[in-house]
């Protein structure tokens, strides 16, 4: 007896919404499994991973906070990688968006007024859509290979933010720490509630909803759509898939750079050398889970966010490191994807003497 | 010893994990599969070889680890891409994020504490040599095995019968499978090649570049990998001359700080991104040279008509 898979005549439509689903059951089965190798008990550490960080309040608060960098930056994505554009350095762009809008903060510290924030935020987006010109112009001027550009930029930009904080735009009155000023009044984002949530999370809802319309219902999303699956398709019907490349990556670099944007002045609440744990690269795993959907981003971007909150209620109750959430996210990655191949294949079970025949 | 052959000896050890990285990549790609895991073989073969390096005592052990790391690390990806026919890029881009989380995991207790060093194969008599010597001769096997390597890639590549239907399979995967080759298994020994070679590239770093694990401690050597097979378009010797060229660039900013001159430690950090990007660009901007040896099928899954 073997497996073998066989391709579907039409996509499934069932498993286009049921896939996500079997992916995140298969992942906490797999977690469960590592939990007891581990020696803890399976259920208490799922528990703690997945159900606890949705039982409180604050810890509520808390998954909105990190969800909102995911989503944003995951919508973005999840438009690149419809138009087969694959844009993998919005870790940083988000960093690009952080310094520009941070300008405001360093140079500016007394200014106070609404202005400030509406100037923060747009400079935020210019940035991360400037800094995402750079692979969309070295992909359509000169061929190279966006992956690799995209991300070597990501390493660049790190250096500039640690750069900065280290030395020009350190806190004059901060005793020597690597810092920014912090930001104060209106440099920082109004929260939503009294709570920690701030008006980021609005802006990643809002514009999920925009992007969906987008991608559904006008033609430049259908350019997108039709580049990304049949490219010659495209060309023939004049779609020019060098705009569509540039569209996307200002589109996303613009979200990652609001995103950066709203961390620091949000959460961080000034310019530090790590102003992100990596939403950056979870954003990839976001687009993926939403289906390339921004509004199963939403929902996608939420989940992880619970996932980075259970790996440090992990590390507090059975002292694991917090990478096991990265681990989570990576295996999940991979299911995702194994369970993307049911939407376009069957599984048939064949004798080899059949097989043969 | 005088500072140019301390100068000389440090661009072989910046140089070897990237030669190694990329030439194992090349025969991946050449079989027609892009694996854009590089950087989390790499960083799980660095965790995995220092580990086994540390609790056992034995270099060698190390290297072996790291070795089985990549390769396994490897397999994982090969089983989805060719036979689940998951999409390879999202696949390498999965490989590389687990990779990264796994070996933070992994190593996180043995992180600072002092490791192996992978000790030098002492020649009689030639390693003392003036000069000559230590340069030549004064190496640990993996430099050694970095250079056979490419040098046996080279040959197997394009002397070999099994050369010809790596670069066939990776040319025209239908050809090759009419011609009754196994496509899916020739593509599973070549990306396993690739994660053996990532693994040693790996352990490397953690047992001859620095004996100790430190997190993240690839630090985009894996990208740069793949950048270096691109700017190589796809032949070993040039992949040899590139692995060097960027080897001496990410040596030369901790050189430029150590004489003193007033430029940004993080900017000298960033040159081998920045000259990444450069060489990336004027490659890829000459079609002609890329288009002669670019494998035709690379990205592309291939499942055989039944």
């Amino acid at each position: 007896m073997i497996l073998i898979l066989e391709r579907r005549t039409t996509p499934s439509r069932a498993l286009t919404f049921l896939s996500p689903v079997l992916a995140i059951g298969i992942t906490v089965v797999i977690g469960g499994v590592i939990f007891s190798a581990l020696g803890l008990d399976p259920l208490k550490a799922l528990y703690l991973y997945f159900v606890e960080p949705l039982t409180s309040l604050w810890s509520i608060e808390e998954v909105i906070v990190k969800a909102a960098p995911l989503i944003l930056i995951g919508i973005g994505l999840s438009v690149c990688y419809t138009a087969n554009v694959w844009n993998i350095g919005a870790e940083g762009q988000l960093t690009i968006g952080a310094l520009f809008g941070a300008t405001i903060p360093v140079y500016l510290t007394g200014w106070q007024s609404p202005l400030v924030l509406i100037l923060m935020l747009t400079l935020g987006m210019i940035g991360g859509a400037v800094f995402a010109a750079i692979p969309a112009l070295l992909k359509t001027r000169y061929n190279a290979n966006e992956i690799l550009t995209s991300l070597m930029l990501v390493y660049v930009a790190q250096l500039l933010l640690d750069w900065l904080v280290r030395g020009p735009w350190r806190d004059p009155q901060g005793y020597n720490f690597p810092q920014s000023v912090a930001f104060e009044g209106w440099q920082l984002l109004p929260a939503l509630g009294d709570g920690r949530v701030h008006i980021g999370a609005l802006l990643g809802v809002v514009a999920a909803l925009i992007l969906f319309f987008m991608m559904g219902w006008s033609l430049r999303g259908f350019e997108i759509r039709v580049i990304g699956r049949a490219p010659r398709a495209g060309a023939f019907a004049g779609f020019a898939e060098k705009q569509v490349i540039w569209f996307c990556f200002i589109l996303s670099g613009a979200l990652a750079g609001l995103a950066g944007l709203c961390e620091v002045a949000g959460p961080v609440s000034q310019l530090q050398p790590t102003i992100s744990p990596g939403y950056g690269f979870t954003a990839i795993i976001v687009a993926f889970l939403g289906r390339l959907n921004p509004i199963g981003v939403i929902f996608a971007g939420i989940l992880l966010a619970i996932s980075y909150l259970g790996g440090e209620a992990l590390q507090v109750e059975f002292n694991i490191s917090d990478k096991s959430a990265q681990v989570f996210q990576g295996i999940l990655l991979f299911l995702i994807l194994a369970c993307d191949t049911l939407i376009h294949y069957q599984i048939k079970i064949t004798s080899p003497v059949a097989n043969q025949g | 010893m005088s500072a140019v052959e301390a100068v000389i000896l440090t661009i072989i050890t910046a140089s070897t994990p990237l030669l190694l990285a990329a030439v194992g990549e090349l025969v991946t790609e050449r079989a027609g599969v892009l694996n854009l895991g590089v950087e989390g073989m790499i960083i799980m073969g660095a965790v995995c070889g220092f580990i086994a390096a540390l609790l056992s005592g034995s270099g060698m052990l190390g290297v072996l680890a790291g070795l089985a790391a990549g390769v396994a690390m490897s397999m994982i990806f090969a089983f989805f891409t060719q036979s689940l026919m998951t999409s390879q890029v999202a696949t390498g881009l999965a490989l590389t994020l687990l990779g990264l989380g796994l070996s933070g995991l992994i190593g996180e207790s043995f992180t600072g504490q002092p490791g192996v060093k992978l000790q030098a194969l002492a020649i009689p008599a030639v390693s003392n040599i003036p000069f000559v010597g230590p340069i030549l001769f004064g190496h640990d096997i993996l430099v050694y095995l970095s250079l056979a390597l490419t040098a046996s890639v080279a040959y197997v590549l394009f002397r070999t019968r099994i050369g010809l239907i790596i670069v066939a399979v990776g040319g025209n995967p239908h050809s090759a499978h009419l011609l009754g080759f196994n496509v899916i298994g020739v593509r599973y020994a070549c990306i396993a090649f690739g994660g053996a070679c990532s693994g040693l590239a790996g352990a490397y770093l953690s047992l001859a570049y620095t004996s100790q694990w430190i997190e993240n401690m690839s630090a985009g050597r894996g990208w740069i990998a793949l950048a270096l097979v691109v700017f190589a378009t796809w032949l070993p010797k040039r992949v040899l001359i590139g692995a060097y060229l960027f080897g001496t660039v990410w040596i030369m900013g901790l050189y430029v700080q150590g004489l003193g001159v007033a430029i940004p430690s993080q900017l000298l950090s960033s040159l081998p991104y920045l000259v990444t990007i450069a060489a990336l660009i004027i490659i890829s901007g000459n079609k002609t040279i890329t288009r002669v040896n670019t494998p035709t099928s690379i990205g592309q899954p291939f499942a055989p008509e039944r």
